[in-house]
């Protein structure tokens, strides 16, 4: 085993790739923890080898950036600078007096985990889809947009033969193009914002001429397949009986309202929707990490103000993957330096440091400009379910924030169990705070994941009890 | 009723249990609240431990409590998952439970309906008082409310609104950790199972952390297993160590439960007094405050009770002064404790 100070990251996309290799890269032993079978986030989503992609690059840009990383990353690995532990579910991380433990279930069955000690821990966890519901939205057919692009990535599975793409956000563009370019039919690309919202920040947004290119690109791309775009457009509902047959979609007027009179209706057997991105706090906040907004609080060094605790990549705010590498690659040297008791010279990451502040100023512009319509809670119908775990309708939410008199998210949700399933209110969080009337507060969830019982007893789950409680899952140390 | 030895707090949790169960009664209310009469299972592990468990039996089935000695034979008749090998236990039939939070919104919407109003958000900032001392209201975050009769109901936070209205009450977070489990099929764990030392934690004057197994289902599904107390402040960190506790003793309970996942957990402050009875009634120092605080972890079925005897206190100020209350207040007044004694 190697000497020297030792880094736990957790997650393998862009940001903790580039941490990863560049801590590895100053000396400081790094074990990747991930939940996928390959590195690589979602960003850089591979197909399983098994299926044999000849030209998996087709789906994805920037892929010379991702041929550095991977190469970066298979170097480290077999000169024992870098562990990867992939298929590894983080569902804690331990601080401690002297370190702190990184527990992770083994997948797929995820009932054995496994500890892995570290002198620091790089959180990048990345984000999550966030949708709204509609009536329909529960359809068979009915899919996230991330989750369209995660099987046109990963399984070169094309989800259905006529879709429509809504909601809101960057995302719809290259999810749109990704389907067509696939072979489906893009019936239409229905996004909620309009010309309008962009004009007021025309010159931030010019700043960025590649971001602007690459959104001509994608447009252009539309175009070639013949895409309709619906701008200032919202999908009112999804229609079917076993799956979606069709969705009727609308204008919305100045204040964000349904447009009466200019309904329509769209035949599709498949809907990818999707309302931006929220970062993935559950671990940071366990810590005891502060929040910034929806995201965790970071320096310029991208260190939480937990010691020894840092945050990079989309965890800490939604920007992409550019952005991502470039929080890495900053945390990645300050973790190094600072490890060995250092301060990280002020030159090693100018151009990273330059990037992240026009990176960031982009897309908290687009944060504006990407919203949901201000009154789509008043096209959610009672009968809507809106937690889905727990079929939880839209009625018993408004009734809670009304005749039961709930003033806060928290109880809401203990009047009406929304929430309290197995996503913990991932998918319903933001929904239910908005058709409630409150403001949206990520939730605590100390476990990252759902564990057995008896891991957390410090008992094998498959063997019957002995008197042990100690804890007891093997110890995986960043060795080769 | 169950985890209580016999005196006054016990006769205050039979009077609440009966009040709970006519509230039961009326329409509608067990449902949307989620009562259920499951009753409460102690067991023991060893023949000491049973032996210790009768006697406090005993005493309860003096002062009125349902007590059914349980053979080690019998256990898995009424509790078919428990482990193996235990020595015994006692069934306590009265034993309760109500989801506490739709407990709470639809009392509070019965109360609205009787013509009383809830402010939600907003705080009080002072207890007003006249020249001479005696209460005339509170002043809040929106403006002044003002009434002869002010009851601190603030749980953990009592303390604090005594001493607003200059006085002061000896109450300290007590933290517990509950964990929760996936939903499991009804009736999986069908009482409210504990171990018998339990009874020993919560009577505990102990600042250190303690941990007993508690073991119940609920209505919509998930088992929930605690509990840990020990006092440390407000501090709200997840501790892993208390998880892990918490999981082995329910899994020595529940061998089952080791190949159940925990979904979540959650954490909360009980009021915790010294000797560990509520402040219930008028505090002779201040005239006008009424105390109804202080409560533990018991606070949810001792509330009927407790709030029966502060209505009946405070309707008989005007209308009765030869009051005779359903149950002798003293053992619970709130200036029981030396004032030097925080």
């Amino acid at each position: 085993m190697a000497e020297g100070p030792h880094l736990a990251v957790v997650g393998a996309g862009p940001a903790g790739l580039a941490a990863a290799l560049a801590a590895a890269a100053r000396g400081v032993r790094v074990t990747l923890v991930d939940s996928a079978a390959e590195a690589g986030g979602q960003f850089y989503r591979q197909p399983a080898a098994a299926l044999g992609a000849r030209r998996p690059q087709a789906l994805h840009h920037q892929w010379r950036t991702w041929e550095r990383l991977r190469d970066g990353l298979t170097a480290h690995v077999a000169r024992g600078r870098i562990t990867h532990l992939s298929d590894h579910h983080v569902w804690f991380v331990e601080g401690q007096s002297d370190g702190f433990t990184v527990h992770a279930l083994r997948g797929p069955e995820q009932e054995q985990s496994v500890a892995v000690r570290a002198d620091a821990v790089l959180l990048a966890t990345g984000g999550y889809e966030k949708v709204l519901p509609f009536p329909g939205w529960t359809l068979p057919g009915v899919v996230t947009a991330g989750g369209a692009q995660a099987m046109l990535k990963g399984g070169l599975v094309l989800p259905g033969r006529t879709a429509v793409v809504a909601g809101t956000g960057p995302l719809l563009m290259p999810v749109a193009v990704g389907l067509a370019a696939a072979g489906a039919g893009v019936a239409a690309l229905v996004e909620s914002a309009g010309a309008r919202d962009f004009a007021g920040h025309a010159r931030t947004l010019a700043a960025h001429p590649a971001k602007l290119a690459e959104g001509a690109r994608y447009a252009a791309e539309l175009a070639r397949h013949r895409v309709r775009i619906k701008a200032h457009h919202t999908v009112v509902a999804a229609h079917g009986s076993n799956r979606v047959e069709a969705v009727t979609v609308a204008a919305l007027d100045g204040d964000g309202r349904v447009w009466p009179g200019t309904e329509r209706r769209i035949a599709c057997d498949t809907l990818a929707v999707g309302h931006g991105m929220l970062p993935h706090t559950d671990l940071a906040e366990a810590l005891g990490c502060r929040l910034d907004g929806p995201g965790v609080a970071v320096d310029d060094e991208q260190r939480t103000d937990v010691p020894g605790v840092w945050a990079a990549g989309e965890t800490t705010g939604i920007g992409g993957a550019v952005l991502s590498l470039a929080e890495g690659r900053i945390a990645g040297l300050s973790i190094a330096a600072r490890l060995n008791s250092r301060t990280p010279e002020a030159g090693s990451y100018e151009a990273a440091v330059k990037a992240r502040t026009g990176l960031r100023e982009f897309f908290a512009v687009l944060d504006t400009v990407y919203a949901p319509p201000a009154h789509w809670t008043e096209q959610v119908a009672d009968d809507t379910v809106v937690c889905r775990c727990e079929e939880v309708p839209a009625s018993a939410i408004r009734e809670a924030a009304g005749e039961l008199g709930a003033g806060d998210v928290r109880t809401v949700k203990l009047l009406t169990r929304a929430g309290m399933g197995w996503c913990q209110g991932r998918m319903c969080g933001p929904a239910v705070a908005g058709l409630a009337g409150c403001e949206f507060q990520p939730s605590r969830r100390p476990f990252a994941r759902p564990v057995p019982l008896g891991v957390l007893a410090g008992t094998d789950f498959d063997r019957h009890h002995t008197d042990s409680t100690d804890s007891t899952d093997s110890t995986e140390e960043g060795s080769s | 009723m169950s985890d209580k030895e016999p005196g006054p707090e016990l006769e205050l949790a039979l009077l609440s249990g009966r009040l709970w169960g006519e509230l039961a009664g009326e329409p509608g209310i067990a449902a949307a609240v989620e009562y259920d009469l499951k009753g409460g299972l102690v067991v023991a592990s060893s023949a000491e431990g049973l032996v210790a468990l009768e006697g406090l039996a005993d005493g309860q089935r003096a002062v009125g409590v349902e007590a059914v000695a349980v053979g080690a034979g019998q256990l898995h008749d009424i509790e078919p998952k428990l482990a193996k090998g235990l020595a015994g236990g006692v069934l306590y039939p009265q034993d309760a439970q109500v989801m506490p939070t739709l407990a709470a919104a639809h009392v509070v919407r019965l109360a609205r309906a009787a013509g009383a109003s809830l402010r939600t958000g907003c705080a009080v900032t002072e207890v007003l008082r006249t020249g001479a001392g005696a209460v005339r209201g509170v002043r809040t975050s929106e403006g002044e409310i003002h009434a002869p009769a002010v009851v601190n109901a603030a749980g953990t936070w009592g303390g604090e609104l005594a001493a607003l209205a200059g006085t002061s009450l000896p109450v300290l977070p007590r933290r517990g950790f509950v964990l929760v489990t996936e939903p499991l099929p009804p009736r999986t764990v069908r009482h409210k199972v504990y171990a018998a030392d339990y009874v020993a934690d919560v009577a505990s004057d102990s600042a250190a952390l303690q941990t007993s197994p508690v073991v119940e289902g609920t209505a919509a599904g998930p088992v929930l297993i605690g509990a840990s107390r020990e006092r440390v402040g407000f501090d709200r960190s997840f501790s892993l160590p208390v998880a892990r506790a918490l999981a082995a003793g329910a899994t020595r309970l529940f061998p089952f439960l080791e190949g159940v996942r925990a979904m979540r957990g959650y954490l909360g402050f009980r009021p915790y007094m010294p000797d560990h009875l509520p402040a219930i009634g008028p505090d002779a120092r201040v005239p006008g405050l009424f105390h109804a605080c202080g409560h533990e972890g018991a606070g949810i079925g001792l509330a009927t009770g407790t709030g029966h005897l502060i209505a009946q206190v405070l309707t008989g100020k005007t209308s009765d002064p030869d009051l005779d209350l359903d149950l002798d207040l003293s053992p619970f007044r709130p200036d029981r404790f030396p004032e030097e004694g925080l």
